[in-house]
């Protein structure tokens, strides 16, 4: 017998080293660097920085996690995960039309068409996207063209007169922040969403119509409950990338910080490793609530 | 009178070039029991759609109880479906299920509840409202969409190869039961299926479908004992059919154009080969060639001297499968009465 052959009929007969060998490298990957470096950093959130010396002293203390919870970091968290949670509604707004659209109105050739659409975006870098975006949002841009031509240049201007969101022009607000996070982070909606929906047989749609229900019955009552694991997934996407990103706010934002761009000053700038690792700490802790949230209201249990 | 329950009038569905359903003209009395058979492929389940309104026929006219629906989407009509996935919403435990068609008929919670739990008594499963169509094997899933549909009361009861996914012993068990429970409710049955046994044991009247077109309707006796058509003959059970020079040569006819009988094997039976051949009857002699023992019957393959092989089955009344498999090589003499030939009409045209 070949040595190949012979190899192949050990591994037949020890169907636990057969898993081990392939199982073995990804769970090392997954156990030891991913989840060790993760506990690393969540230890270094309980040390401190001595501000004097500028070095990080390694005793436990919640020094820096109170120092998280000043006025300013807060800010910073709460103008964070409250863009991350406005760019994930407007995503699932949009996401789900066309996904429903791509799963069971179009055909083969149109389907193709648009998963070509959808990713096509991804395989450009995101930094020539990012500001790409920069161009089209700034005060001589073609939007802002395009709106004189529409005189709307009123309406925008009152826009950016708004408190909190507005700025001084739509590439240097938090509103062409959205717009840049919302047309970077869709994709991601999209295809998890457009997975679950084909999960769903066509033929609950054709039961609950045959039943009496009209379509937007059928859509509350047996699409949108089938596709909610689809919408968790997306979400749980688009709200950690925005979470995390600090490209679109240096570039598109104004000098208010986000989450990623204090970690990056924390960690860089100031060396205060334990207060970036417990910035770190927050988009885990809200994805974790959102999760268990998730879970609690039954929206997972068609997985 | 009561208009018939459907009536389709040169009814077409075709997807692209392909007619799936091509000039249909059909009537369904109300209250009875109707199969459309036929092979994948043949428009059955396509006819079925058309009538529960998933989709639209191409050109011709639907009628259901007298009301033409072929605009109207399948939740405006008195129609009910159970499909042959059972598309029970797994999101929802039974009762939800079952309760739903009335729910979003706004039917109040109490009557909700108490015609919910009549249903699935009706189907024989009281008591399990509580579970997800998931916990449930796949006999209680079909009782649920049967329960599902039924608990809307609907003039029109529709099922689309309901048992197809079933073991043979349940689907035996079914078939007796939903002939049972249709007579119970008196509603009509439209059955979609491709076992012409569960046509022909269940339908009053079926229609065969072959290529988008009906070849034969009638009652199963009438299909079964005089298929109007070769592939009727050749679909609905087992059929011998003999064409040309050998179909004049055996019925003992005389030179004519030529023409095709079939004949099924159960109505053959053999005799020793000088026998002589009744009245009324017709003769055929030749040699055993083949032996299937099929446990109940056995079905031999027979050479005839004339050209040609005719299959017979015999019941195994006093055979055992030694002495059927023993036949094999015999000389024998094929006796058949003349009333068991049905000769076809001329050859419809086909499409090339």
């Amino acid at each position: 017998m070949s040595f190949r052959g012979a190899a192949s009929t050990f591994l037949y007969r020890r169907p636990r080293l057969a898993l081990a060998l392939l199982l073995g490298p990804p769970l090392l990957w997954l156990g030891v660097v991913y989840l060790g470096s993760l506990a690393a950093l969540l230890v270094q959130s309980f040390f401190r920085l001595d501000h004097y010396t500028g070095q990080v002293v390694q005793e436990p203390t919640l020094a820096t996690w109170l120092d998280l919870a000043s006025r300013a970091n807060l800010d910073i968290v709460l103008r964070t995960a409250s863009m991350a949670f406005a760019v994930t509604v407007a995503a699932a707004a949009l996401a789900f039309p066309l996904a429903f659209f791509m799963t069971f109105r179009a055909s083969r050739r149109q389907k193709a068409l648009l998963y070509l659409g959808v990713m096509l975006p991804l395989w450009s870098s995101y930094l020539v996207r990012v500001y790409a975006w920069k161009l089209i949002l700034a005060r001589e841009g073609i939007l802002s063209w395009f709106v004189a031509r529409l005189h709307l240049t009123a309406a925008v201007d009152v826009l950016l007169s708004l408190p909190g969101i507005g700025g001084p022009s739509l590439s240097l607000s938090p509103i062409g922040m959205f717009v840049a996070f919302l047309y970077v982070w869709l994709p991601y909606m999209i295809l998890p969403i457009q997975a679950a929906l084909e999960r769903v047989p066509r033929s609950l749609l054709e039961a609950s119509s045959d039943l009496g229900a009209r379509s937007g019955e059928t859509f509350r009552r047996v699409v949108l409950p089938l596709a909610v694991p689809g919408v968790v997934a997306g979400s749980i996407f688009t709200f950690s990338l925005t979470l995390g990103d600090f490209i679109v706010p240096s570039v598109l934002g104004n000098s208010s910080y986000f989450i990623g761009q204090a970690v990056l000053a924390h960690q860089g700038t100031s060396g205060n490793l334990p207060l970036a690792a417990a910035f770190t700490g927050v988009p885990m802790a809200i994805m974790a609530i959102y999760l268990l949230l998730a879970r609690r209201a039954g929206a997972l249990d068609a997985l | 009178m009561t208009p018939p329950a459907v009536r389709f009038e040169g009814v077409s569905r075709r997807f692209g070039e392909v007619p799936a359903v091509d000039r249909v003209d059909l009537e369904i009395a109300s209250g009875e029991f109707f199969t459309l058979l036929g092979p994948s492929g043949s428009g059955k389940t396509t006819c079925l759609r058309l009538m529960a309104g998933f989709d639209r026929p191409t050109s011709g006219t639907i009628w259901l109880h007298g009301e033409d629906v072929s605009g109207r989407p399948p939740y405006q009509r008195d129609v009910n479906t159970v499909f042959q996935d059972y598309a029970l919403f797994p999101h929802m435990n039974v009762a939800e299920n079952v309760g739903y068609g009335l729910m979003v008929r706004k039917v109040p919670k109490p009557e909700r509840q108490r015609r919910v739990e009549e249903a699935l008594e009706l189907v024989r499963l009281p008591g399990l409202g509580h579970r997800k169509p998931s916990q449930l094997s796949g006999g209680q899933r079909q009782r649920v969409a049967l329960a599902r549909a039924l608990v809307n009361r609907p003039r029109l009861l529709l099922l689309d190869e309901p048992l197809g996914a079933l073991d043979l012993k349940l689907r035996q068990q079914m078939q007796v039961e939903l002939k049972a429970l249709q007579q119970q409710v008196g509603i009509t049955f439209v059955y979609v299926t491709h076992d012409q046994e569960e046509a022909l044991s269940m339908s009053d009247r079926l229609a065969v479908f072959h290529q988008g077109r009906i070849e034969q309707l009638g009652t199963p006796s009438e299909v079964y004992e005089a298929p109007a058509t070769e592939f009727v003959a050749g679909f609905v059970g087992v059929s011998n059919l003999v064409t040309g020079e050998l179909a004049r040569n055996l019925a003992g006819m005389g030179t004519g154009s030529p023409r095709t009988f079939s004949l099924r094997p159960e109505k053959i039976r053999f005799a020793a080969p000088e026998d002589p051949v009744p009245a009324g009857f017709c003769a055929a002699d030749g040699t055993i060639r083949d032996v299937v023992y099929l446990g109940m019957r056995t079905r031999y393959g027979v050479a005839l001297d004339a050209g040609g092989t005719l299959t017979v089955e015999a019941q195994n009344l006093e055979t055992t499968s030694m002495e059927a498999l023993a036949r094999r090589g015999q000389r024998v003499r094929l006796l058949w009465s003349r009333e068991q030939m049905h000769w076809m009409g001329p050859e419809k045209e086909k499409p090339a």
